[in-house]
């Protein structure tokens, strides 16, 4: 069993202490910690110790989309970010809508170690949205999935959706909603507002999202069950989140990291690294995200990490993918636009990128605290560290980043998996 | 001026003034028996069409060639874009034959624009219509046209459109004419209002530097130019009106509108017209419906544009890079 001591490390941003990990466990935290027997000492000098980050929404594009990524790149982009689980979204192909497909992906992710995989079932056969996927047999399986999604699409119609909520309930899962009312988003390219209207580029309303969250969660009211909504993009969404939790409804809500800061503006140079599913929205809607997670309406933030090849975004918009890579910036981009505007300290950012997931994914041993007994999977950040994203060093199969150049605060620099260190001072393992 | 046309919004008033102008030259070379001029010899200037068009296409070709210029036309149907070739392959392609400019139409909004700004070529990259985005060939032949029947070809020279009232009445959601015109009449002092449905406005129209009115009859008497925006019959399939009657009752010119004008007020459309439907025959027909000469018109100004882009002096311009989109707001 190796020891590592990790030695002046501000917990959760507090004062600075000593931990010390025993094999896959945090044995010790406090200050002046015994370096006797320790295999590996770390010295932290002030930066912060998080529980490692959990992101519920991932595509990691194996089986299918080998091009893109693959498990192992993806899960090393992980550990590159300080993430010890992701949850891997179930659009792959074939689609991840049998036990077989999801223990394959889980099986993946245990061989490789560098974060741990929990693929995420798909609501309906081949994501149709007509037919209800073995839901049973996937949260029975090794895989042992309790989140649901169709994500890439929405579960539409209104009876399947009811259905899949009720269902899950008998084995505690949970139905993320990528809420996207398919009528009024055909030929979508952007956010529909001013920018698409001088741009001429095809609108995705608000109201699209809005009419089904606010659906789905009086549909969850309706059969007591919980739901989650992915990806939240919009101000008017917020409002029904808020109001929805006022009512005692079991919703949870996640917001992506490009929506925390990035604006339809961006569109403007028609460059498709900022196309994106729910599109970018206006500034309004990016500070009404911000004050959302700071208050709790939303309770995490997940990636959508959505690795795509190079050629699927050098091309014109109307041809491009949709998505962008999430994995290896998204702690830099909450610290940006959470953490250095007061909106949030670093105890509630281990909250909303690992405890909180952790808690909704229903995952053991991730999202813990950083305590004596607890598994040691954390993640070390250098907070005062600033620089420009280069894309060419990122792990991921990917480069389709909307960062590319821009600064952005803060860069991990150790991650450990139940003791493990996957990435240590820029090196993984 | 930029090097690019990609947009009507990128051009001041005194480049499009300019242009104007030096369309107004090219005019009268159109009245010689020789109409031809050696501006662009030896250059070589290819027609980048990935959507059908024939009017657009015919008049640019016929614009490079009064200037002597090379001509190259590349349509998609047929080419190895059927295949499955990329815009940037296909613009590489053409870049590395060594072609002077590119004109281009697209049905994705924003394509020329990638076009120019993403270093895939070189040349100077020209907007002959991209989706629902911009036109800017459209709105300087449209712009040239009321000017001169407003105006005065000699008496127009220098000036711009300060005053005029110009009425665009149809589908402006999908119509990359009439984001041209509002951005081009705008810049060169006209007041512009649009006339549609509401569901043929784009959410966010109400930033535009226009006035929107949901009523023809009243938009009418005091319009200089009626320009009627074709409406494709399809669209009542997908809800944006009930019935093409409908439609025409409402939004249609006909000569009852017609005769509420302005006695020295101009109709014009881009064509191609959709008679019986935006327009009727008794309009088109008579003596204020400028189409054909609008077409004539075209040729002029896409000279202008190929000249000052290609050869002539830009007044006090240097050459650079990509437009911005950044559009004056509305008053």
């Amino acid at each position: 069993m190796s020891k590592t001591l990790i030695r002046g490390a501000r917990v959760l941003g507090g004062e600075p202490q000593d931990v010390l990990i025993d094999g896959a466990v945090v044995a010790a935290v406090g200050t002046g910690l015994d370096a006797e027997g320790v295999d590996t000492v770390v010295e932290a000098d002030g930066k912060v110790l998080l529980p490692g980050l959990v992101d519920l929404h991932t595509h990691l594009r194996e089986p299918g989309r080998e091009d893109s990524e693959t498990v192992l790149t993806g899960t090393r982009a992980a550990a590159k970010g300080g993430y010890t689980q992701v949850f891997a979204m179930a659009n792959t192909f074939p689609v991840a809508d049998t036990a077989g497909v999801v223990e394959q992906v889980y099986r993946l992710g245990q061989e490789h170690g560098y974060c741990d995989v929990q693929p995420i079932g798909a609501v309906t056969v081949g994501l149709e949205g007509e037919k209800l996927a073995e839901l049973g047999a996937m949260h029975e399986s090794a895989a042992g999935v309790t989140v649901f999604s169709d994500d890439g699409k929405c579960v539409h119609d209104a009876v399947i959706m009811r259905r899949a909520l009720e269902y899950v309930k008998a084995f505690g899962g949970v139905v993320a909603q990528h809420a996207q009312e398919p009528r009024l988003t055909e030929g979508a390219q952007m956010n529909e507002g001013v920018v698409s209207a001088e741009l001429g580029l095809g609108g995705w309303p608000a109201v699209a999202e809005e009419s089904i969250i606010a659906r789905d969660v009086l549909l969850a009211e309706h059969v007591g069950s919980r739901v989650h909504i992915c990806h939240l993009s919009t101000a008017g969404s917020v409002e029904i989140v808020r109001w929805a939790k006022s009512r005692g409804i079991d919703v949870t809500a996640e917001v992506t990291p490009h929506h925390l800061l990035l604006t339809d503006e961006m569109v403007r140079s028609y460059n498709p690294v900022y196309k994106v599913n729910p599109p970018l929205r206006t500034e309004r809607d990016v500070m009404a995200l911000r004050e959302a997670l700071a208050d709790g309406t939303i309770d995490i933030v997940a990636t959508d990490h959505a690795p795509h090849p190079h050629e699927d975004k050098d091309c014109e918009w109307a041809a491009a993918a949709m998505g962008m890579v999430g994995l290896e910036t998204a702690l830099s981009v909450v610290q940006e636009t959470m953490v250095e505007t007061g909106l949030l300290d670093w105890a509630g950012v281990a909250d909303r990128m690992s405890a909180a997931p952790a808690r909704i994914g229903r995952a053991k041993g991730h999202g813990r605290p950083v305590a004596v007994g607890e598994p040691a999977n954390l993640t070390l950040v250098d907070t005062a560290y600033r620089g420009g994203v280069d894309p060419a060093g990122f792990a991921s199969r990917s480069r389709n980043t909307p960062y590319e150049g821009r600064e952005l605060p803060g860069r991990v620099t150790h991650t450990w998996l139940r003791g493990k260190a996957t990435y240590s001072d820029g090196k993984l393992a | 001026m930029k090097r690019h046309l990609i947009s009507a919004a990128d051009l001041t008033r005194d480049d499009a003034v300019h242009i104007l102008d030096t369309a107004e030259e090219m005019a009268r070379v159109g009245d010689r028996t020789v109409k031809k001029l050696p501006a662009l010899r030896g250059r070589t200037v290819c027609n980048l069409f990935f959507e059908d068009s024939t009017r657009t296409r015919i008049s640019f070709e016929a614009a490079e060639k009064r200037l002597s210029a090379d001509v190259i036309n590349f349509a998609a149907k047929g080419s190895s874009v059927s295949k499955g070739e990329s815009l940037k392959d296909t613009a590489q392609t053409l870049a590395a034959m060594g072609v002077d400019a590119v004109v281009i139409r697209h049905s994705a909004s924003g394509a020329p624009y990638r076009l120019a700004t993403s270093g895939w070529i070189d040349a100077p990259v020209i907007n002959a219509g991209d989706g629902t985005h911009q036109h800017p060939t459209q709105a300087l032949l449209d712009a040239f046209t009321m000017r001169r029947r407003l105006i005065g070809p000699d008496a127009g020279l220098g000036q711009d459109l300060t005053g005029k009232h110009v009425t665009i009445v149809g589908d402006v959601l999908h119509s990359r004419v009439a984001r041209s015109n509002v951005d081009l009449l705008h810049t060169l002092g006209a007041h512009v209002t649009l006339v549609a449905p509401p569901t043929l406005l784009p959410v966010g129209v109400e930033t535009w530097p226009c006035e929107v009115s949901y009523d023809l009859d009243s938009a009418l008497p005091k319009a200089d130019a009626v320009m009627m925006l074709r409406v494709q019959r399809e669209r009542m399939n997908a809800a944006f009106f009930p019935t093409e009657r409908e439609y025409s009752r409402r939004y249609g010119l006909d000569g009852d509108r017609m005769a509420k004008m302005p006695d020295h007020a101009i109709v014009m459309h881009p064509g191609p017209m959709v008679r019986g439907m935006e327009i009727t025959a008794e309009v088109a027909d008579s003596e204020r419906c400028t189409v054909t000469e609008q077409v004539a018109n075209g040729v002029f100004t896409r000279m202008a544009v190929l000249y000052l882009l290609l050869g002539g002096k830009t007044d006090g311009g240097t050459a650079n890079g990509g437009t911005t989109h950044e559009r004056t707001p509305g008053e």
